[in-house]
């Protein structure tokens, strides 16, 4: 099984946390990010998950190995959700168990942080306004657009 | 029924802005009506070259089966409109003389999706999105629309096919209907064509905002884009994208890749919104 896979069912924790036990680690850590209400001062009802999977199993598999390497740590595993998510529900899982708990945190830590920046998936929010917006692709979509404003027309000369 | 489809290649323009016959120019060791009408003549039931009354023993043209323009019709609406009384059952492939990027797949693509319960099936221009008259397939139906619309006084297809029932695609590959007028165009043209870059397929994958304002997951694209950079800027115009380069990364067979790397016949390219995993 990969360190790094998505899930388009919801994720057991427990479950995950058993395949990373081993008689050589004396810490486990796991951190999870779960689907909140609210975000940038709007009522989030759901979530929307998308990946480019390929790259992005791929891209996930290399930060699990830079963090093992970088840290010492022995285990590590991550799995993000697809598709819709409710309320409550963990959207992505980070484990890793080492022989103590300072590697454990630091890995557990790099591995987040770096799924969030270079793993290729997209969350789109759906508000209770009945709005949703991919989150960190409208507001650049809206500054963009303003630059297009004054944009021309192509002149094409017909025969 | 699906009325049997003939060609017309228009070689009947003056070529006033060339300043010479644009019939007569050569590229890749064959003159434009050469590849023009070869291009045409295994796809239709019958191809002919549009002539003016004067050119019909022209060493160019004498060569080809001809259609005599309609007298006292102006531009390149008398060529189709002779065709039509010509063969009034026939649905026309017309076909401009000065296109000399245009290839196979744009004609196969047209032919493929016409509509024969349309008045006629063209290409939407890939400069300003406006109907493209001269690679287009008139149904017979369109002859009386034409007489009429030519009884008004008007004669410009390009306004006729804006007005008429007309089914519009997108351009499989989209400097294919560029036109040459002047010796400045031809010049430009010339090199697009010598050039390595030859027109070839590449796959197209979407994701997200993306996906949504291009309306599907993927597709397969005719280009000329010879990196990652020339397809995001033929591509952003065709599905008027609204984020830049500046906020996306590029993906060439599941691989993140540089905006300049060269791209080759079956590459998949996937351009990367901004993510937000977690």
């Amino acid at each position: 099984m990969s360190a790094f896979r998505f899930s388009s069912t919801p994720i057991d924790g427990a479950q995950l946390r058993s395949e990373l036990i081993d008689v050589h680690c004396g810490g486990f850590t796991a951190f999870e990010g779960w689907v909140r209400d609210h975000n940038e001062g709007q009522q989030v009802t759901h979530l929307e998950y998308e990946a480019f999977e390929a790259l992005g199993v791929r891209e996930g598999e290399k930060i699990i190995a830079e963090a093992c390497a970088r840290h010492g740590v022995t285990r590590a595993l991550c799995v993000h959700r697809l598709g819709d998510l409710g309320l409550k529900e963990i959207a992505v899982w980070v484990g890793v168990a080492a022989a103590h708990r300072d590697e454990a945190f630091k890995a557990c830590r790099y591995i987040i942080d770096e799924v969030k920046h270079r793993v290729p998936i997209w969350k789109k929010e759906h508000y209770v306004s009945g709005d949703s917006g991919w989150v960190n692709c409208e507001r650049c979509a809206a500054h963009a657009h303003d630059h297009d404003e004054h944009g021309h027309a192509h002149h094409h000369d017909h025969a | 029924m699906t009325a049997p489809l003939h060609g017309l290649v228009l070689a009947g323009g003056h070529s006033r802005r060339m300043g010479r016959d644009k019939a007569g120019i050569q590229f890749d060791g064959h003159t434009q009506l050469q590849r023009t009408f070869g291009l045409i003549q295994h796809l239709v039931v019958r191809g002919f070259v549009s002539v003016r009354p004067d050119q019909q023993q022209d060493p160019l043209r004498a060569a080809f089966p001809q259609i005599v323009d309609a007298a006292g019709v102006q531009g390149p609406i008398a060529g189709i409109r002779a065709a039509q009384l010509a063969y009034p059952g026939a649905a026309w492939l017309v076909v401009a003389i000065d296109l000399p990027l245009l290839d196979a797949p744009t004609l196969q693509n047209l032919i493929a999706r016409r509509d024969p319960a349309r008045l006629a099936t063209a290409y939407r221009s890939s400069h300003d999105g406006l109907p493209e008259p001269l690679c287009a397939i008139y149904e017979p139906a369109a002859a009386a629309a034409i007489e009429a619309w030519l009884a008004t006084g008007r004669n410009c297809p390009r306004k006729f096919l804006i007005q008429s029932d007309t089914l519009l695609l997108e351009q499989p590959n989209p400097q294919s209907l560029d036109n040459v007028n002047t010796p400045a165009d031809l010049a430009a043209t010339s090199s697009t064509a010598a050039g390595n870059a030859a027109p070839r397929e590449l796959r197209v994958q979407y994701f997200a905002l993306l996906r949504e304002q291009a309306g599907r997951r993927e597709e397969a694209v005719m280009t000329r884009a010879a990196t990652p950079h020339e397809l995001f800027s033929e591509l952003a115009a065709r599905h008027r994208f609204t984020l830049g380069t500046e906020h996306l990364k590029v993906a060439v067979n599941t691989e993140f890749s540089d905006w300049s790397r060269p791209l080759a016949a079956g590459d998949t390219v996937v351009f990367i919104p901004p993510v937000a995993g977690g």
